[in-house]
């Protein structure tokens, strides 16, 4: 049963302590009040309630990573519900909750907000399911809510009034961010909420919100430390303009700013003064800043230490960041331009500034139009640091373009000169080669997504077999069957999952493994027409789409009819 | 710039990596111009080539075979990309010389070409590569299409790797498990056919974000992103953009003698004639209220409401004009439609009575017709 090494157990304060979204291992920690479950299938609650029935703070996460690219269907699971109907049978006096790609329904809100008396913080990553009447439920009933933190959720807007349920006598909250709702809220409950919450430091707006009342907020709270804009358009030579700038201007503690999700970009000027002071910048949604304006704004950010950023920003602009943000430790550039329309945004030109220009990077997400061997050898030479790298070429198996050749040697270099990497992600034309180097050299890697890569089996096993410290592995279209899964089964119970869709496994590939492994669950997410489930399926038939995680409570009985335990 | 000595660390290992490879494709470079190349050449090209191929190597000694096969595969490869590697060697100075040795032999590209076509014997033959570490290896192993029997592959593929670490050792005992007809049969040399996504065609869950950035991002690929040129106008009309995408045009309108102003939509018109229209239906009201207050109780509805006409020629009692992004007003009707709504800033109804005494940017020339409208007036 307990095949989480005692070592792991030990540095429980290391991963939790750490970002939510660094891929720990699915591991259930000891001590107190804190419980991590990557894997909400890998246990379940009342055996979770059963070892720590003092538990306070519980994090789950539901859905496999590639759910957030529609590569997996709406209702395969991740259902919160009975964690939360459980706990509340035992008497538990949860405090925290924090789910990723869950589905949570209305009812697991409503349960949730009148079963624990001392909740306090919920936080709601990449989930869905659920209405603004849930979020109703909980502003009416926990009492001592301090933080609800909603980001980049499927939410169906019911236009209540959920805002105006936070009774008068809610004075508790430090962090509220409703960023990611799509609908209006009531601006005058915002703005009361805002002024009788004295404690608030975090504050993220949708884009319901208008300027005008921004500026009201800002007055009332001016010690925040993280603020999200939501529409930010006027008129700026109008008064009320004037008076944001002036209310801004006291806003002292803002280090983290996000949102613009609109803009009027000569408003902008006036928040140069907070960029000075500010570590973290996300205008990954702020489509409407570009150009000139998006460059002046960057250029008063001396002390960024996190950007997120469209690539309209293009090389240029990150050679501005470059030069202009010292400190800078993560990189995130998304794409703008989907449907290759045309203007090239982000090449290798600007990765490679920026390397040169901020030695401090660690963390990297990077959608561009090509990459070359070149480059990332340059960067690797020039960060060593980095603990996640994640590279992003729009076209999946673009070669260097410069020498038309696999990018093998690209990212070779880069496993080789990170000795940290925890995290990698590639893309480009890639041979089974960069498999190899990623066997030999990445020692610390605990995940790894691949897509369109290798040749043969022996790329898959290259990992298998080299990185001693996998957790999850995710591949996707790409030429790896039956021998790279079934050489090493004993891998899988070291890992928290492995995903597999569109390579060359067979059904009795996975039938094969699954009997070899009890402690596994190998699910076939099957959702052709053709499912016959009376008629034996071919076993020679490649599948689709298999997912295997190992845990300690067998089969789940809330699969879907298309999801085939095997 | 940076702190080198965090990175003296790290860079002789790297370079070491690629310093070896150097030195070994040195070694292969140098057998190859001073062996037969032309022989080796007149080999690919006869027949199906692993065949004779296959047949000739199969006389010679391990490393030599290797070689050979290596070289063959160099020789064939610079021959079709030199154009490639030579033309960029010069501007990549410190990668070139790795890059060229390194990189030319996995030039798949052309060993695609049309060089290998599979069979049983060739892929037994390149197997042999694919399980040491260099990368000619690999690239031959993508390309063998048919079944080959994991039986052959050699012991002599270990010696090959000459700077293999210990772990090498263990991946090699997978390799020889790796080779089975399934995992062969995958590999095509037509890279696009398993694996490619065309660039064109939509993929599901390509590219790897989340749909939430999906519907930003295609709403803002719509406004391609304008270079400003500090021109004022552009600028504006930027901003315009953006404000009007979402939400329309509004413009105040104030007009003398009403306290209360107006805002109107510009994007709900596409001519002065309509906005015209729509002015005299704005205010229409108002004003008739506005003078009726201003007539001390008396009321003299039968009057009714007077339309308000002549606004862009001067002719009527009050006279349409606008204030500009440089702050100059102006008369309202002397620009195409589209230049004025990408710079007015804000309308203003005057009584054409007044319009001599205000300062109307570069419009003195009109002064025949105020006189006109001043003579209307009376």
């Amino acid at each position: 049963m307990n095949y989480f090494p005692e070592e792991v157990l030990e540095h429980v304060f290391d991963f939790l302590t750490s970002d939510r979204d660094r891929n720990a291992v699915s591991l259930v920690c000891q001590s107190w009040y804190r419980v991590f479950i990557g894997n909400c299938y890998a246990i379940s609650a009342e055996r979770l309630i059963a070892r720590f029935p003092r538990v306070r703070s519980l994090t789950l996460k539901g859905k496999p990573h590639f759910a957030d690219f529609n590569l997996v269907p709406h209702d395969w699971g991740g259902f919160v519900y009975p964690w939360i109907e459980t706990m509340a049978k035992s008497g538990l006096n949860l405090e925290e909750l924090r789910l990723k790609r869950m589905v949570v329904s209305d009812d697991s809100l409503e349960l949730l907000s009148r079963s624990f008396v001392n909740f306090k913080s919920l936080v709601l990553v990449s989930c869905e399911g659920f209405t603004t009447d849930g979020l109703a439920a909980i502003a009416s009933n926990c009492r001592f809510l301090r933080e609800l933190d909603l980001q980049e959720n499927e939410v169906e807007d019911r236009r209540g009034q959920w805002l105006s349920c936070f009774p008068d006598s809610c004075t508790s909250l430090v962090s509220l961010n409703f960023a990611c709702l799509k609908g209006e809220v009531n601006l005058v409950a915002l703005e009361r909420l805002v002024t009788r919450c004295c404690n608030l430091r975090s504050l993220r707006l949708n884009h319901a919100v208008p300027l005008d009342t921004l500026q009201k907020i800002l007055v009332q709270a001016p010690h925040l430390v993280d603020l999200g804009i939501g529409s930010y358009v006027h008129d700026p030579d109008s008064e009320t303009y004037h008076k944001l700038k002036s209310a801004i201007q006291k806003c002292t503690s803002v280090r983290s700013l996000s949102g613009f999700l609109e803009v009027a970009p000569r408003c902008l000027a006036a928040i140069y003064q907070i960029c000075l002071n500010l570590t973290s910048l996300n205008l990954s949604y702020a489509a409407g800043i570009h150009g000139t304006e998006l460059i002046k704004l960057i250029r008063h950010c001396g002390r960024l230490q996190r950007l997120w950023i469209l690539d309209c920003i293009g090389d240029k602009g990150l050679g501005v960041v470059a030069s202009t943000c010292k400190e800078l430790q993560e990189l995130r550039v998304f794409p703008s331009d989907l449907y290759g329309v045309g203007h090239a945004a982000v090449t290798e030109e600007g990765l490679v500034a920026i390397s040169a220009g901020c030695p401090k990077l660690n963390s990297l997400l990077y959608f561009c139009h090509q990459m070359t061997n070149a480059a990332l050898i340059t960067v690797a030479k020039n960060c060593p640091n980095f603990t996640r790298f994640r590279l992003c070429t729009l076209n999946p198996t673009k070669p260097d373009p410069v020498t038309m050749q696999p990018l093998d040697d690209g990212f070779g270099a880069i496993v080789q000169s990170c000795k940290g990497l925890r995290r990698l992600s590639l893309t480009g034309l890639l041979t089974d080669q960069v498999f190899l180097y990623i066997g030999m050299y990445a020692e610390q890697l605990e995940m790894l997504s691949v897509a369109f890569a290798g040749d043969s089996d022996e790329g898959m096993l290259y990992v298998l077999n080299g990185c001693k410290k996998l957790k999850k592995l995710e591949i996707r279209d790409s030429p790896f069957g039956n021998v790279a899964l079934l050489t090493d089964v004993g891998k899988y119970e070291t890992m928290r999952s492995l995903w597999m869709s569109s390579c060359e496994v067979t059904l009795e590939g996975c039938k094969t493994v699954a009997k070899l492994m009890p402690r596994l669950n190998v699910e076939i997410i099957n959702e052709s027409e053709q499912v016959e489930v009376e008629a034996s399926p071919d076993d020679r038939q490649k599948v689709e789409k298999m997912y295997l995680y190992r845990t300690l409570v067998g089969p789940r009985r809330d699969a879907p009819d298309f999801v085939w335990t095997l | 710039m940076a702190d080198c000595s965090r990175k003296d660390e790290p860079c002789p290992q790297l370079l070491d990596l690629i310093s070896k490879d150097r030195e070994w494709l040195v070694r292969r470079d140098e057998q190859r111009r001073n062996g037969s190349s032309e022989d080796k050449k007149l080999e690919l090209r006869l027949g199906p080539p692993g065949q004779d191929w296959t047949i000739k190597d199969g006389t010679k000694n391990h490393s030599r075979e290797r070689d050979e096969s290596l070289l063959s595969l160099s020789y064939f490869s610079n021959k079709a990309s030199m154009n490639h590697s030579n033309s960029n060697s010069n501007s990549n100075p410190n990668i070139s010389g790795t890059k060229r040795g390194f990189l030319d032999t996995v030039d798949r590209k052309t060993i695609e070409d049309g060089w290998i076509t599979n069979n049983n014997n060739n892929g037994t033959q390149t197997q042999k590569f694919s399980s040491s570490e260099n990368t000619v290896g690999t690239a031959l192993s993508f390309l063998h299409k048919f079944p080959s029997t994991p039986q052959s592959l050699p012991v002599k593929a270990k010696e090959s790797s000459q700077h293999c670490c210990t772990k090498v050792v263990d991946l090699q005992n997978a390799e020889e498990k790796a080779f089975s007809p399934t995992s062969v049969n995958t590999a095509v040399p037509n890279s696009s056919q398993k694996r490619s996504a065309p660039a064109s065609a939509p993929v599901v869950g390509w590219p790897p974000i989340r749909s939430f950035r999906k519907n930003l991002a295609s709403s803002s690929s719509s406004k391609p992103p304008l270079e400003s040129q500090d021109v004022v106008s552009d600028k504006v009309a930027k901003e315009k953009q953006v404000e009007s995408c979402q939400k329309g045009l509004f413009v105040k309108i104030n007009m003398d003698g009403v306290p209360i102003g107006r805002k109107v939509d510009l994007k709900a018109y596409d001519s002065y004639e309509k906005l015209s229209s729509a002015v005299d239906e704005l205010f229409r009201g108002l004003l008739a209220a506005q003078i009726d207050s201003s007539a001390d109780g008396i009321q003299t509805k039968q009057e009714g409401e007077k339309a308000i006409t002549g606004l862009l020629d001067g002719s009527g009692e009050y006279t349409l004009v606008y204030e500009d992004n440089e702050g100059d007003r102006m008369l309202v009707g002397d620009v195409p439609w589209h230049m004025f709504v990408s710079t007015v800033k804000r309308l203003r109804v005057l009584k054409s009575s007044e319009l001599p005494t205000l300062c109307l940017g570069s419009k003195q020339e009109k002064t025949p017709l105020d006189a006109a409208a001043a003579a209307a007036l009376k």
